[in-house]
């Protein structure tokens, strides 16, 4: 369980990280909290040939908060975030979520982008971004662009992040007047990976329901918040198959299905009181 | 910036439990075996290696990482503290380690570190703690001996203990 060899740059800026990058992007890795990463090049399921560590950049180390947007830097860590004085007022379904990521000496190092860039599907930064309608910003040396949610999030462990690229930050959409959020999770043990995980937004006539855990990634529906119990019901156990869960060590595909229909009631009723 | 190449050893250098250190580490090195290895501090014990069973958990400025997955070159310049760290410089025991000892709160020992120094983070940040909050705290660390009952007992009494001298200042 040891990685396998690599270079390693210790980035002083980001044009640095970037400019690396654009030499060797096929071949590198970028490493900011490494939580994710470091498993993996212990486990040797990558082999890059260099890693380039922005952890240190203290210009990516910021939570802002514009129009209704709050802007999270690529090196601000978990930790971080959950320190961070606004997060039950401007991130309620973040503040709900976050202590189901791993364990606090994780999330002490761990990073919101770099979560979002492992893109594992039970993960619950991901999920969050999907239900909110989030976006990233990504940096190469010759361009910037921003990807809504779900145009970054491709499927298992894989994003549209081109190999040049940095997200450099993650921008969730902060709470609405008049909305509730809630989030739940089911999991064998605190910190283990969800075996499905929940996120609801309700209000403006409207509720939306994220599922991470089942799907190759976080997955969203909406409907109209005046549909009669039945009805909700049924727009619930279609959603449920939709998401062509498998079987696996953890649970069955018919299991994970019941979560959906049974927690998604839940967490629905959850943040429309919370709306209210 | 630094690049350091593969194969090649590098010098790190940081403070561990206070005193300057250093030594040479290939880029792939884990801080776990530099730490054991090329420092020579065994008190941090590897496990399972993939940052599950906070065996090797140790501080980095303050906060309780796994030290699996930290990259011994990332240590740079960093105030590392181990279990080494704990006791005072005359060898008498913390109090987090006599509440440890007097509720028999370790077996085989090799979870230990791990479990000591995520309460010594845990418990400096949050000494009010219930024993459900020690409990989520303990989460991330396994131990396969004790049942985890002696390890949360020896946390609710080293915390009392704490907010005792805190209050008696």
């Amino acid at each position: 369980m040891k990685p396998p060899p690599f270079d390693y740059a210790r980035c002083d800026s980001v044009d640095e990280a970037l400019s690396l990058l654009g030499e060797r992007g096929e071949e590198a890795r970028v490493i900011a909290g490494g939580q994710s990463l470091m498993a993996m090049l212990n486990m040797r399921l990558l082999r890059p040939s260099v890693l380039v560590d922005i952890a240190e950049l203290g210009e990516l180390n910021y939570i802002n908060e514009s129009s209704g947007w709050v802007e999270i830097g690529a090196t601000t860590t978990q930790a971080g975030l959950e320190g961070w004085p606004g997060l039950n007022s401007r991130l309620p379904l973040v503040a709900a979520a976050i202590p189901h990521i791993g364990h606090f000496q994780t999330r002490n190092r761990g990073t919101i982008c770099g979560s979002l860039c492992h893109a594992d599907p039970s993960s619950e930064l991901p999920l969050c971004l999907a239900t909110l309608g989030g976006e990233v910003v990504l940096r190469s040396r010759r361009r910037k662009r921003l990807l809504k949610a779900k145009e970054f999030q491709t499927g298992m462990l894989t994003t549209a992040k081109q190999d040049d690229e940095i997200v450099i930050a993650a921008r969730y959409p902060a709470a609405q007047r008049g909305f509730g959020y809630a989030f739940r999770e089911l999991s064998r043990r605190h910190g283990d990976f969800a075996i499905v995980a929940l996120a609801a937004v309700a209000g403006g006539g409207k509720i939306r329901l994220g599922v991470g855990g089942v799907a190759e990634a976080p997955t969203v529906r909406e409907w109209d918040d005046h549909l009669k119990d039945e009805e909700l019901a049924d727009a619930l156990n279609d959603f449920a198959w939709e998401l062509r869960g498998g079987d696996d060590i953890h649970a069955t595909a018919r299991y994970r299905r019941e979560m959906v229909r049974r927690l998604g009631k839940k967490v629905i009723e959850e943040a429309r009181r919370c709306a209210s | 910036m630094r690049l350091l190449k593969e194969g090649e050893r590098h010098r790190v250098r940081f403070t561990l439990n206070g005193e300057p250190v250093e030594g040479l580490a290939e880029p792939r090195m884990l801080l776990t075996d530099f730490i054991r290895h090329v420092i020579g501090a065994t008190g941090t014990h590897a496990g399972c290696e993939h940052g599950i069973c906070g065996a090797c958990t140790i501080r980095v400025d303050g906060k309780a990482v796994r030290a699996c997955l930290m990259l011994a070159v990332q240590a740079e310049g960093k105030r590392i503290e181990t279990v080494e760290g704990l006791a005072a410089t005359d060898g008498s025991l913390s109090i987090l380690q006599l509440a440890f000892h007097r509720n028999f709160a370790l077996q085989c020992g090799y979870c230990t570190p791990g479990f000591l120094m995520t309460l010594a983070e845990y418990l400096e940040k949050h000494p009010d703690a219930s024993e459900q909050e020690i409990r989520v705290a303990l989460s991330g660390n396994l131990c396969r001996c004790t049942g985890y009952a002696e390890i949360v007992d020896a946390a609710l009494e080293a915390a009392r203990e704490m907010r005792a001298q805190a209050a008696a200042g």
